[in-house]
């Protein structure tokens, strides 16, 4: 643990309201880190987890990961500043990847539907409407 | 399996046999994984996290790799064992800290363990002796896509697997290695090294990670960064600096052996001088003696089949291996004292350093070990 003392002046000047949350959160997060959090307001809640704007700042660390969103403009600015890039680029779970495909599938039926009523192809319409059908039911169904 | 199995059995990493396990101790990657929208360990409540954790430990059980595991809740270990746990980095120092609604599942082998409810709800972990990165990290993929097809982690496809800190956010992988320096040290080159490494972003910490102390010569390098990265073009530049560093290190070494041979030699004796006759070691001063020793054996000073026994007093003279191996709780005092013991019995049949050999390497000036080992 490092013990840090701020005159009054220097303590606002850093945005230091409560010193063991300016102390965690530089720590943790690079200094600069409490101040980048204090700029994102702290009336903001997780709807979730109940997680409060306020409790970042003092820990560093989030609630659950609906946190992500509840806190986004905050956190978008300081993953910035500590990351290699802003977007995620390495695994992706067979999960999630599973739901990717059924968007691209969901996606080209809906693009070949438009086409073939545009055509006045009404036959085929009608075919890729059932299928556009099962496919929603898929979706709905999935674990 | 039992705790007393792992005390007594020495786990891949400590034995020492991957590529290049001269300089590089040993290589380690973990995943971390969390449940979608049920809050982090550290902010869930009593009855969550045990709901959690009954969730989560019957699958990381019933994973083929985990048969006869060592699997145990936090509570139900002593202080010491989960001491011991760490200092064979087999759990994290935090995780150690923890003990309601926490456990760790960990292989015979002791390649694989899984820590449950640590910062995150899984931190998966695989850890191999000498450079392994690819090896731990295939390990660690492996059981990551096994779990995840019974478990929702918690996943976003921009910002990737979402962690309790985020610092951790992505790709939720941190690799590291640990590196034994001693030459890049005496030739005080090492602030250089770890200034050059920091830059690239990786981190360079002591032996136990985040603000832990340099002892022994011994240095944990790993990836700072977890978003906007593949997995495999972390571990690929990690290995690529480690094997920079290998080099490095052996240059150094050279250089001591043709141009300070006697500073080289001296510390090597007096390792070898105090180690064997002292009667009261702290465990630093023990860690701090041993590296110069290991390096003694690299350069030739002491006979191969000597390495072995140097490579487990290493482990065997942490505080909690000893407290545990003793049997009784011992005051810092007594440590020292049966440590300086252990390491003197442990000794007695080492011959003294062959100078001799030494010094006809710096003369013809070829390297003891080269990079072209493996």
């Amino acid at each position: 643990m490092q013990k840090v003392n701020l005159c009054d002046a220097c303590s606002k000047e850093k945005g230091v309201q409560d010193p063991t949350g300016f102390a965690l959160a530089d720590l943790l997060l690079g200094i600069g880190a409490a101040e980048e959090i204090e700029k994102g307001g702290s009336t903001q809640k997780c709807l979730v987890c109940g997680f409060t704007h306020a409790d970042f700042k003092k820990t560093g660390r989030l609630g659950c990961s609906s946190c992500y969103e509840a806190f986004s403009e905050v956190l978008g600015s300081l993953l910035k500043a500590m990351h290699k890039g802003t977007e995620h680029v390495g695994k992706i779970p067979e999960r999630a990847q599973r739901v990717l495909q059924l968007s691209d599938r969901m996606r080209s039926l809906n693009e070949s539907l438009q086409k073939a009523v545009a055509e006045e192809n009404y036959e085929t319409a009608a075919s890729l409407r059932d299928q556009i059908k099962q496919l929603e039911s898929e979706i709905a169904t999935r674990p | 399996m039992k705790f007393a199995n792992v005390m007594s059995n020495a786990g891949e990493w400590l034995r020492g046999e991957g590529p290049h396990h001269q300089i590089v101790i040993s290589s380690r990657v973990r995943f971390a994984r969390n449940l979608r929208n049920r809050a982090f360990p550290g902010w869930a409540k009593k009855a969550e996290r045990a709901a959690i954790l009954d969730l989560i430990k019957p699958r990381v059980e019933a994973l083929p790799e985990m048969e006869d595991a060592f699997s145990e809740l936090l509570q139900d270990l002593s202080a010491t064992e989960k001491q011991v746990l760490v200092e064979r980095h087999l759990i994290s120092r935090e995780h150690a800290a923890k003990s309601g609604g926490s456990a760790v599942v960990m292989n015979r082998r002791q390649t694989l363990s899984v820590m449950i409810n640590e910062e995150d709800h899984l931190r998966i972990q695989s850890i191999r002796s000498g450079l392994q990165l690819k090896q731990a990290f295939k390990l660690v993929d492996k059981i990551d896509s096994a779990l995840e097809s019974e478990l929702d982690f918690a996943y976003d496809p921009r910002l990737g697997y979402l962690t309790a800190c985020p610092t951790n956010v992505g790709t939720g992988m941190r690799a590291s290695a640990m590196l034994h320096l001693p030459g890049l040290v005496l030739s005080e080159l090492i602030n250089q090294v770890v200034q050059a490494v920091s830059k690239i972003g990786l981190a360079v910490r002591g032996l136990y990670g985040e603000g832990t102390e340099a002892m022994g010569n011994l240095f944990q390098i790993s990836n700072q960064t977890t978003l906007g990265e593949k997995e495999d073009e972390i571990i690929g530049r990690l290995t690529k600096v480690i094997e920079t560093l290998i080099e490095k290190e052996h240059n150094a070494r050279q250089v001591l052996i043709q141009q300070k041979s006697n500073t080289l030699w001296d510390r090597i004796g007096r390792a070898y001088g105090v180690l064997t006759n002292a009667h009261a070691m702290s465990s630093k001063e023990a860690l701090n003696l041993l590296s110069v020793i290991k390096l003694g054996i690299d350069l030739g000073a002491f006979p191969e089949e000597k390495r072995l026994s140097v490579d487990e007093l290493f482990i065997e003279t942490q505080p909690a291996h000893m407290q545990k191996s003793s049997q009784q709780k011992l005051n810092a005092e007594e440590r020292d004292h049966l440590r300086a013991e252990i390491i003197r019995e442990r000794l007695k049949v080492f011959p003294k350093p062959d100078i001799g050999k030494l010094a006809k390497q710096s003369g013809s000036g070829s390297a003891a070990e080269s990079l072209s080992d493996e």
